[in-house]
């Protein structure tokens, strides 16, 4: 008992700590001005740009992907299964032999903004250098003082495995040509400025659209931007942040959209699969200020008009449809109604509302079904630390059982989503993993 | 007339709002929480779609956190459990831990199955003296002399089925349980045992009935908690 008293007392200062690190930040952010004053001048390697550091750091969340499940944070060697090739990511560390010791400010300001390595090869665009490099010089800086600051860890950095033909270097170069625009992120004017910091970190250090735009075949992110699309090598779905028929924010407020981003619940919605991490790892230790200037710009890139939903053109249910439904309805009254209620609204903030939930109805049934096959906790956040969970029911449904109560809860209570079928959940589960 | 409008409006507001669905209350328990776990882990072992799932009631905190803790950060391999934990903290965990430490339900009665007079002086051995020829411990100098455990950290071996010891056995041997933590005691002791042994053990450990408690945390030998760091991964014994 006196060791697992000692494990907890070691868990209860990492917090303290952590919120002090918060509360630092929340001082340097006042005292540094972040982004507006850049001219401002601050000693390179003071404690304070390091601190701007860390905090930059967790809103790009590049402890993210530097972290090995399990491992020793920023030391890397976490998998990236996409359709290129499996990606391990660095350690970056200041180790002198196997992290970024060596490496001069300048060294880390081409990685970041120039998508080059400190040798001069070219990196591939799994490294998000094509949304990093709108990130300033002073805040890439910034980072790099705090990277340095952290305790060196030696741990040998393990090949990536880049499928054939994207393993040419040639291709990397063409497609860094075509599609890799340099530069910095430029305000714009008719916006005011807390448009522009929202802006600015939802397409720079924020990288949403590593995820949320559509890719065309060689991953470049098209020219329509966070218009949605299925991650590579996951089989979570990225939801478009314009459309309203899936996370466009358009209609919702500005304190929906913090809320959703900062605790990860909120009445109407909860996050889940890949961006309940981001939120866990980054957004919820994202300043007030900063995640409503993000909340603002996601906001004013949501569409309002477009995208009518198509209900009236719904096809009548044949016989045999609406016996599936009510056979969905039956699993649906025995296993989901406790918490999800029978006339689907759920209980807000504990368990979402399926009734008009756009991640419910959205075209892709993909999330919803992986939430019905995996279940899960909305992260622990510091606004909700004890979460209730949604059991993983593929452990007791069969794939037919899946597709009749995801069928349902897509069609009940007004909704109107495509109906799924065996093959979709063969489909969901085929090549998963995290 | 104007107090009979308000009493109607109010009426009907109360009506709207109770079929709204937003009056019925959620427990705020642990319980009501974890329901995500007790779908597979309810009071029993359980045989699901693919796996097995052990009963978690009762067992020691430690010994459930640690094993959270496995699941979630990659050193223990059950992809279900990792996706459920993946966004957990630390904190929650240990919570979820006492939680199904604290549960007092009651055992399931000993398995039916037959075992040859052999296998029993076998694991008679191996239980309470171990081989030190092959610097294989007694099961219990660590699991308790009542084979239920000591805490906070190592489990009870009481009120296990044949079929789950049989596969924690294979786990270890091959390294699949606890892959990738560095020293694993019971890594170490698979390997030393034979199939005959383990078989042995696994049998007569289900034909027992449950009886007695954990011991208390000071049971443990300072050598062989030195021996089985990893039960702590804060290493506070190592040091």
């Amino acid at each position: 008992m006196k060791h697992l008293i000692h494990t907890f007392k070691i868990y209860i200062q990492k917090y303290i700590v952590s919120v002090c690190n918060l509360a630092i930040a929340l001082f340097v952010s006042i005292s540094v001005s972040v982004y507006a004053d850049s001219t401002q001048l601050v000693s390179p390697a003071s404690d304070q740009n390091k601190l701007l550091g860390a905090y930059l750091s967790r809103a790009g969340n590049c402890m993210g992907c530097h972290t090995a499940k399990g491992g020793v944070s920023f030391s890397g060697g976490r998998r990236m299964y996409t359709s290129f090739g499996i990606f391990i990511t660095p350690n970056i560390t200041p180790d002198k032999k196997t992290g970024i010791g060596h490496w001069s400010k300048e060294d880390f300001w081409k990685a970041l903004h120039r998508g080059e390595s400190r040798d001069g090869r070219m990196l591939y665009p799994s490294f998000p250098y094509t949304e990093y490099t709108k990130v300033t010089r002073k805040d890439a800086d910034a980072i790099f003082y705090y990277l340095m600051s952290l305790n060196p860890v030696s741990k040998e950095n393990l090949s990536s495995k880049i499928f054939f033909p994207y393993n040419l270097k040639p291709l990397l170069y063409i497609w860094r040509k075509l599609y890799f625009k340099e530069g910095v992120y430029k305000p714009d004017h008719t916006k005011n400025k807390e448009w522009n910091r929202g802006a600015y970190l939802v397409q720079g250090l924020g990288h949403c659209s590593a995820c949320h735009s559509s890719r065309n075949l060689l991953g470049a992110s098209q020219k329509e931007k966070f218009i949605g699309k299925k991650m590579t090598g996951v089989n979570w779905y990225a939801p478009s942040l314009t459309s309203r028929l899936e996370a466009g924010s358009g209609e919702l407020e500005i304190n929906e959209i913090t809320e959703l981003l900062t605790s990860g619940i909120t009445k109407r919605a909860v996050a889940s699969g890949h961006m309940a991490t981001v939120i866990r790892q980054s957004l919820q230790f994202i300043l007030p200020e900063d995640i409503r200037a993000i909340a603002i710009y996601l906001k004013s890139i949501g569409r309002e008009n477009s995208d009518i939903a198509s209900a009236e053109s719904f096809p009548v249910l044949s016989k045999n449809i609406r016996s599936r439904l009510v056979q969905g309805g039956k699993l649906y009254e025995k296993y989901c109604e406790d918490c999800h209620q029978s006339s689907g609204k759920g209980i807000p903030g504990i368990y979402p509302p399926l009734a008009g939930n756009r991640s419910v109805t959205m075209a892709s049934p993909l999330n919803t079904i992986l939430s019905v096959m995996n279940g899960g906790f909305p992260p622990t956040t510091i606004g909700n630390e004890r979460p209730y969970g949604m059991p993983p029911f593929q452990q007791i449904f069969s794939d037919e059982e899946i597709a009749l109560v995801v069928s349902y809860i897509r069609n009940t209570w007004g909704n109107h989503g495509g109906l799924v079928t065996e093959i979709d959940i063969e489909r969901s589960r085929s090549g998963s993993r995290n | 007339m104007r107090y009979f409008y308000l009493t109607v409006s109010l009426f009907i507001s109360s009506l709207a709002s109770a079929s709204g669905g937003l009056s019925v209350a959620v427990p705020d328990t642990m319980e009501e929480r974890v329901k995500a776990c007790t779908i597979c882990h309810d009071n029993k072992d359980r045989v699901g779609r693919d796996a097995y799932y052990p009963r978690i009631a009762g067992k020691p905190a430690g010994y459930l956190f640690n094993q959270l803790r496995n699941f979630r950060d990659g050193r223990r391999y059950y992809q279900p459990m990792a996706i459920l934990l993946e966004n957990m903290s630390d904190e929650y965990m240990l919570e979820i831990a006492h939680y199904f430490s604290s549960l007092q339900l009651p055992h399931p009665p000993p398995e039916q199955i037959s075992i040859h007079p052999e296998e029993t002086k076998l694991a008679d051995v191996l239980i309470r003296l171990g081989d030190p020829g092959r610097d294989i411990p007694a099961c219990k100098s660590c699991h308790g002399e009542a084979l239920m455990g000591i805490k906070p950290f190592i489990p009870g071996l009481l009120g296990l089925s044949h079929a789950y010891i049989s596969a924690q056995f294979g786990s270890w041997r091959n390294g699949g349980l606890m892959r990738g933590q560095s020293s694993n005691c019971m890594s170490e002791i698979a390997k030393q045992l034979t199939d005959e042994e383990t078989n042995a053990i696994a049998k007569w450990l289900a034909i027992q009935s449950v009886s007695g408690k954990p011991s208390p945390p000071g049971a443990l030998s300072s050598e062989l908690a030195h021996r089985c760091r990893s039960i702590d991964p804060e290493n506070t014994y190592s040091k």
